[in-house]
């Protein structure tokens, strides 16, 4: 099975979020950017779907500047190319329309079977690069994939609703899965193998040509929601405020 | 259809779903807005009965086909592109879920129209039309005109009350063919896997303790359990506790888990991400314990304490114990 | 992804350690399954491991996960009579073996994920790693924006840097430091996890990582020696940093602090009787021979209502809080194998020696003593504190 992984890179939210006042967008000079979580899980379900019936496993990502390290950990976990797409223009804010352009650039070339990604991104805005790639490539498309199995040119993939409920959808390949969650946790790789890799791993380059902003959503302001707002503070150290919860309760009728 | 605002419903297993009913209270006041109609499609097999449910809007329009019976994205995505596509509506809403984000990007590039995916509200700001969506976990909200001539939005809960998206009116119901191709498709649906039974239901719980990253480790849940028990409630969590197996997938509260409407809420080391909000946020006592003074949870919950939370559980059992 | 043989696997051990053929004269007497904490748990404990590597049973080994409850305390090696370097050599590289091979706790795998990409075990912002110093009494010279040479460059660590309870002992000893006029500073954003404990799961590549970036960082800076409340920090400054180019000379805050004694002892005043026990870190004393045991009964014992009583174990054969070789990220995991805690162990010793105060001088016991406290169920019968939070509250209230 050849498999192609995308990987998109997003703001940490582990960093507070900052307004630019010049632009009223998010600030994005002094942002920690990290793989998409959800894109970690589809290199991971990749890795397993490799590791049953054979194949190649290729990730992709934008070049967002530190994007290296992640590209290497990944050959280390087992992939077997790390391409890393240049080119002009990513970095204005999270366009999801324009990311896929320029991965549909890249797919030109590259053979494959079937295509995961995350089923959404943290930044997401315009829409989701799953579905969007996979309409620009004219391939079916299921989204909040949790499983997925092969067999005879086949995937059954296994669909997630709320509750606690699965649909099992069989796809005739090729096709895009947006991944919710690998069968397993995405793997730890040890950081020695990860020096090896960047040693005796190369990473590839593809230049991507202009991609064009249509279909953009125009955003006025991003603005960070009031904390508190709604939210009646109560103070104090930890023992005052259990005190003051139990008090509470009991005024409500919720304990006695 | 030219011009209207139109509300895709969403089905599962023969019922509408609560987001439906959001989509069409955010319709409705978008539709009155953008002084038009509006128009509810309902994609199914032996789906016309539930038109009587989508009273709030003008008229329903259906289309039924066998292969439409369970979702199938790439057949509802055909059916919904075609009825669309004769008709440029000015808004088309879908549901922020498995099902909606499934259709709305495919959709959206069949149109050839822009799509604001998490939006809550919609708004209006002299003379135009305003989204508002969560973007960044809840952490940003962008704001921006509603592009025109058409574009298409995923809705999310919070925005709207369900509610206020349900009428008592039998709304005018057409009925479309369905587009030619629908037996040759990729994708086929095989068959729904239950969820595992045998533990709580939490849906059914007067008082949830629900825990989430900030409850660090599997051990730590123990502390949650003491509380849950002084408490006379039961323990939940949020998505990470679960995926990293630290309670079952009976007890998530969220978007992929249970939609819980307890008496008390008491959320622990929970960021209050929209996934997790969407769960819980009509709780009637939300209290929230984050040491993260800007967590999204604080947005709604009713109280709320920035104290460490492993401080603070044994803390409140004992209290609660010697009251 | 292939399995090393026994003797692969041997070798590597040999040489993780320059004693490391000491192995070879193993007389499997069993001490060292004897005294370690949770040998009782583990399906292979030291002595068996050597067996097993003897015997051909390389392969039970490596499908055995019970390697994850070894704390790295150090209790084995010193006790044994072959000198055989076991935590550093042995253990550490079958940790290593298995990361290698992918068997991983999910709970340690989100420390060490955390380590690589924060800098730091808890996942917290690298930026805030000085945010204790934040409105605070006391001025904390952070180096990049300090731009003078001090006398003193304060290595605080991950734990001392951003868990609530351990940023206290942080701000005592930045008191203590202030009054007594010390000449110091923090690298605060620059500093990463001195990367010891993670060292000790196995990751011996993370080790390295962090430590050249804390080596990167401390060389731009000129200073007279490094001080650190926490003895994973001082074992990995004094014995692993050298190997990779860096050796300057490394205190325990303790250390330093007695050195000073003349100048703290007029400062100290009775706030009352207190029976103090003290609790020798693992790091402290036997790990590596450090042998630092004596600097901080000095202080506690110039404390004035102090008297100081010794538990049953103490010195060398203190019994591990069970937070190093990866512990501290494993109690969801040691629980479930061996459904008891070292610390529950410790508390009733203390009270056992008649103590209503443990002290403690490593940032990992302050939280673990203080919840084994709670979960024993002896909440206000025994106060867990840093040494340096003793000083600072005779010092100044």
């Amino acid at each position: 099975m050849e498999i192609v992984v995308l990987v998109k890179f997003v703001p940490d939210l582990v960093e507070d979020l900052e307004i630019d006042p010049g632009t009223g967008l998010l600030d994005r000079s002094f942002l920690r950017l990290i793989p998409n979580e959800l894109d970690e899980h589809a290199l991971e379900e990749a890795l397993l779907l490799k590791e049953r019936h054979g194949g190649k496993v290729t990730v992709l990502t934008l070049d967002f500047g530190d994007v290296d390290e992640t590209l290497f950990t990944a050959i280390a976990k087992g992939a077997d190319r790390a391409i890393k797409l240049t080119g002009e223009g990513f970095d204005q804010g999270p366009s999801n329309q324009r990311i896929t352009a320029a991965f549909r650039q890249a797919l030109g070339d590259l053979p494959f079977d079937l295509i995961l990604t995350g089923t959404q991104a943290v930044d997401d805005l315009d829409g989701f690069i799953g579905p969007l790639l996979a309409e620009q490539l004219g391939l079916p498309y299921v989204g909040y994939v949790t499983r997925v199995t092969a067999a005879d040119g086949r995937l059954v993939v296994q669909k997630e609703y709320p509750g606690g409920l699965n649909a099992e959808i069989e796809v005739s390949g090729p096709a895009v899965l947006g991944i919710q969650a690998a069968e397993k946790p995405p793997r730890y790789v040890v950081t020695s193998k990860v020096m090896e890799a960047m040693k005796t791993a190369r990473i590839e380059e593809i230049a991507v040509g202009e991609v064009t902003a249509e279909l953009e959503v125009p955003v006025s302001a991003m603005a960070l929601p009031e904390s508190g707002a709604r939210a009646e503070m109560i103070e104090g150290d930890a023992q005052q405020v259990a005190q003051k919860i139990v008090a509470l309760l009991r005024e409500r009728g919720l304990v006695t | 259809m030219c011009g209207e605002v139109c509300v895709v419903v969403e089905t599962l297993r023969g019922r509408v779903t609560e987001i439906t009913f959001t989509m069409l209270a955010g319709g409705r006041g978008l539709a009155e807005a953008l002084k038009t109609k509006l128009t509810a499609l309902l994609i199914g097999h032996d789906a016309q009965k539930l038109a009587g449910e989508l009273g709030a809007a003008d008229r329903v329009v259906c289309v039924e086909h066998p292969s439409l019976a369970e979702f199938n994205p790439e057949a509802h995505l055909s059916v919904v592109t075609a009825l669309l596509q004769q008709h440029k509506p000015r808004v088309v809403l879908l549901g922020h879920t498995a099902m909606g984000t499934d259709l709305a990007c495919g959709l959206a590039r069949r149109l050839r129209v822009p799509i604001i995916s998490g939006c809550r509200s919609f708004s209006q700001d002299g003379g135009t039309v305003q989204y508002s969506a969560l973007t960044c976990g809840g952490k940003l909200i962008a704001t921006g005109p509603l592009p025109e001539p058409t574009c298409l939005a995923t809705v999310m809960s919070g925005g709207y009350k369900p509610e206020e998206g349900r009428a008592a009116r039998s709304p005018a119901v057409e009925t479309v063919a369905p587009p030619a191709g629908l037996d040759q498709l990729r994708t086929r649906f095989k068959q729904y896997i239950e969820p595992p039974t045998g533990d709580v239901d939490i849906a059914k719980e007067a008082i949830l303790v629900s825990v989430g990253r900030g409850i660090q480790n599997k051990d730590n849940i123990a502390l949650a359990e003491e509380l849950a028990k002084a408490l006379g409630g039961v323990v939940a969590g949020s998505r990470p506790v679960i995926d990293q197996e630290w309670l079952p997938v009976t007890r998530l509260v969220g978007k992929s888990g249970k939609q819980v409407k307890p008496k008390l809420y008491l959320a622990l080391g929970i960021s209050g991400a929209p996934e997790h909000a969407e769960g819980m946020r009509d709780a009637e006592l939300i209290v929230a314990v984050n040491r993260d003074e800007k967590a999204p949870i604080y947005g709604f919950a009713h109280f709320g304490a920035a104290v460490d939370v492993l401080e603070l559980i044994p803390k409140l059992t004992a209290s609660l114990r010697k009251g | 992804m292939s399995v090393p043989t026994p003797y692969e696997f041997l070798d590597k051990v040999i040489r993780a350690t320059p004693d490391g053929k000491q192995i070879r004269k193993c007389l499997q007497c069993g001490t060292c399954s004897g005294v370690c904490p949770y040998g009782f748990a583990m399906d292979y404990p030291p002595r068996s491991l050597i067996a097993a590597l003897r015997a051909d049973d390389w392969y039970g080994v490596l499908e055995s996960d019970t390697i994850w409850l070894c704390v790295s305390c150090f209790a084995c090696a010193s006790v044994c009579p072959s000198k055989i370097p076991l935590t550093r050599g042995l253990l550490s590289t079958l940790k290593t073996e298995m990361l290698v091979a992918g068997s991983i706790p999910a709970e340690l795998q989100t420390a060490l994920g955390n380590s690589r990409r924060y800098g730091n075990a808890l996942g917290e912002s690298p930026k805030k790693r000085a945010d204790w110093a934040k409105d605070f009494t006391v001025p904390v010279p952070v180096m990049a924006s300090h731009k003078r040479p001090v006398d003193v460059l304060w290595f605080v660590g991950d734990y001392g840097s951003y868990h609530p309870r351990v940023q206290q002992v942080t701000r005592a000893l930045a008191k203590v430091l202030y009054v007594l006029d010390v000449d110091f500073g923090i690298l605060g954003p620059e500093e990463n996890s001195d990367g010891d404990t993670q060292a000790f799961t196995g990751e011996w590549g993370l080790f390295e990582l962090l430590a050249r970036k804390n080596i990167t960082a401390m060389s731009k800076y000129t200073f007279g020696e490094i001080i650190t409340a926490d003895p994973h920090a001082y074992n990995a400054l004094k014995h692993e940093y050298p190997r990779l180019g860096f050796d300057r000379p490394v205190k325990h805050h303790t250390q330093y602090l007695v050195e000073h004694l003349d100048r703290i002892k007029p400062l100290l005043q009775n706030r009352g009787a207190q029976r103090v026990t003290y609790h020798d870190p693992c790091y402290l004393g036997r790990a590596n021979d450090n042998n630092i045991y004596e600097e901080p009964r000095q202080l506690l014992q110039a404390i004035p209502g102090v008297e100081l009583v010794e538990m049953s174990h103490n010195r060398a054969l203190s019994i591990c809080c069970g937070g190093g070789g990866g512990g501290m990220w494993l109690d969801g995991f040691s629980w479930e194998k061996a459904h008891t805690r070292t610390t529950e162990w410790r508390i009733k010793e203390a009270l056992a020696a008649g103590a209503n105060v443990l002290a403690v001088a490593c940032p990992y016991e302050t939280p673990r003593f203080e919840d084994a406290v709670k979960s024993t169920g002896n909440e206000g019968k025994l106060a867990v504190r840093d040494v340096v939070e003793l000083l600072a509250e005779s010092m100044f209230g």
